[in-house]
């Protein structure tokens, strides 16, 4: 048995497939991640503690449990709370939810670093709280965010591998059935790999690209 | 009581006493002091004395532990019921302070706005003002304190007193009725402080309202109407410059005085020189 790359030309069709799958996964967890994330940090850091308590559960819940039982118990437990969603709803809710706990954290650093001051002056201006995180905060804290949200989303399009599980036909789940029933499993994995490795160039392409726009700011500091 | 039912004599900022604790400590204790429509009143004391902290209360930057703010005839930041007082939404906050302009020993200016932006923006978000209209109010206003060459630049690429002047550009912009100073130079060069003083004198002698706190002695005795000394909390001392400065026997306000001119005496003439 020899390295034939004709295993994967001759399953293009399905690979196609598989990967455009895995990327409306990512791109859709990812997003919805991004929304839960800042809003849970957002209402963490206006409201009192009463209201953030059961957000604290949330965030420590799925950052401390593995995500393959997330899924687990988004899926197969779900019926049990009336919840009976498709392999692929529960996939995308079960990766936003997971990414968006730690996108939670990100912000949550990130609003702290905005000294306080600054915050102090925009209300004696009158303007709303909601107003100053996205008119103060957002904008300064963006530039320092970024390589970590960059981190996360690169994380993310590794975590939608575990969809396989759940029966979604992604990439991961494509090839695992390419390679056992051709038994071609190096040609296939490695192809696997360098796929998610070109996301991991792509995401971190977009984020520099990013940086130097939202930190213009920033570089005229340094003259 | 005669005189406050004519609405001019009423004070802009009426303090009542005013208590502040942090914990344990008290940093306030008991302070009652009005300050009237155009009258300038500078507050000095020593550090930790709670000078900062009564400005603070003042624009409610602080919550003030016991007593009672009137801000133009109206509670700052309470609402008094049956004996207790309950503590306001932001907005209903936001309302009654809405002619307070504050600025501050760190200009807390936006650093990703340049000039322009950092005054207009708050007439945007909070007036409602059209994006044209507030661009040309925020260049007056930058044009007022001698800025309106540098409306383009950002907070980094401007001096620290530059930095102030914009600061208090965008207080102005919002068209307060008493601008409060919390050490306005206190964070500047030395040679710094000469331009900011200037505009705030400017800002005197059109007849604003003003509380300074400030280290700036000369600037209280030829600006102030009223010059308070603040130490452990209460006002020790309170009267005009030539009062405080001159006339007043408090020892500690005499030590406080005699350490800041010992401190800024660096030449004292022939016969003080000649002596080793």
């Amino acid at each position: 048995m020899s390295f034939n790359l004709a295993i994967l030309t001759d399953n293009w069709r399905e690979l196609l497939d598989g990967m455009v799958l895995t990327v409306l996964i990512w791109v859709a967890g990812t997003v919805l991640g991004l929304a839960i994330g800042l809003m849970v940090a957002v209402v963490q850091l206006l409201t009192n503690r009463w209201i953030a308590a059961p957000l604290n559960v949330y965030v420590a819940v799925m950052r401390g449990t593995p995500f393959l039982i997330q899924l687990f118990i988004i899926y197969y437990g779900g019926p049990f709370f009336g919840l009976d969603l498709t392999p692929m709803v529960a996939g995308v809710a079960g990766l936003a939810l997971y990414g968006g706990a730690y996108f939670s954290e990100i912000f949550r650093a990130g609003f702290v670093s905005v000294p306080p001051g600054q915050i102090e002056a925009a209300r004696m201006m009158g303007i709303s709280r909601l107003a100053i995180v996205r008119h103060v905060q957002l904008p300064q804290m963006l530039v320092i965010i970024l390589p970590a949200l960059a981190n996360m989303t690169v994380l993310l399009s590794k975590e939608t591998a575990v969809l396989s599980v759940i029966t979604v036909n992604e990439l991961t789940s494509v090839v695992q059935s390419i390679g056992s029933t051709t038994f071609a499993f190096a040609e296939t994995l490695l192809f696997l790999a360098l796929v998610y490795w070109a996301f991991l160039e792509i995401v971190t392409a977009a984020a520099r690209r990013l940086e130097k726009r939202v930190g213009r700011f920033m570089l005229r500091t340094q003259n | 009581m005669a005189e406050e039912k004519t609405p001019n004599s009423r004070p802009i900022i009426d303090v009542r006493g005013v208590w502040k604790r942090f914990g344990s400590a008290e940093v306030l204790k008991g302070i009652d002091l009005q300050i009237k429509k155009s009258e300038v009143t500078c507050i000095i004391g020593p550090s930790g004395s709670g000078k900062s902290t009564l400005l603070r209360c003042i624009a409610f930057l602080e919550e003030y532990s016991e007593g009672e703010i009137y801000i133009e005839g109206e509670l700052l930041g309470f609402s008094l019921e049956n004996g207790g007082r309950r503590r306001v939404s932001d907005a209903e906050v936001d309302r009654v302070r809405r002619n307070v302009g504050f600025v501050f020993q760190q200009f807390n200016l936006w650093p990703h706005m340049s000039a322009l932006e950092n005054v207009a923006m708050p007439l945007k978000l909070s007036r409602g003002m059209a994006r044209e209209e507030a661009a040309r109010r925020a260049r007056a206003m930058l044009e007022k304190v001698g800025l309106g060459h540098r409306a383009q630049a950002y907070p980094s690429q401007l001096s620290g007193g530059q930095q102030q002047r914009v600061g208090i550009a965008r207080a102005l912009a919002m068209e307060p009725h008493i601008m409060l100073f919390d050490e306005p130079t206190s964070a500047l060069d030395p040679e710094l402080v000469g331009e900011v003083l200037q505009v705030m004198r400017d800002l005197a002698s059109e007849g604003m309202t003003m509380a300074v706190v400030t280290h700036e002695m000369g600037f209280a005795a030829q600006v102030a109407d009223t010059v308070m000394f603040i130490d452990h909390g209460i006002i020790a001392a309170s009267g005009s410059p030539n009062e405080v400065f001159r006339e007043n026997a408090n020892p500690r306000l005499r030590q406080f005085l005699q350490n800041y001119f010992e401190r800024n005496v660096f030449w004292q003439g022939s016969e003080g020189a000649a002596a080793p």
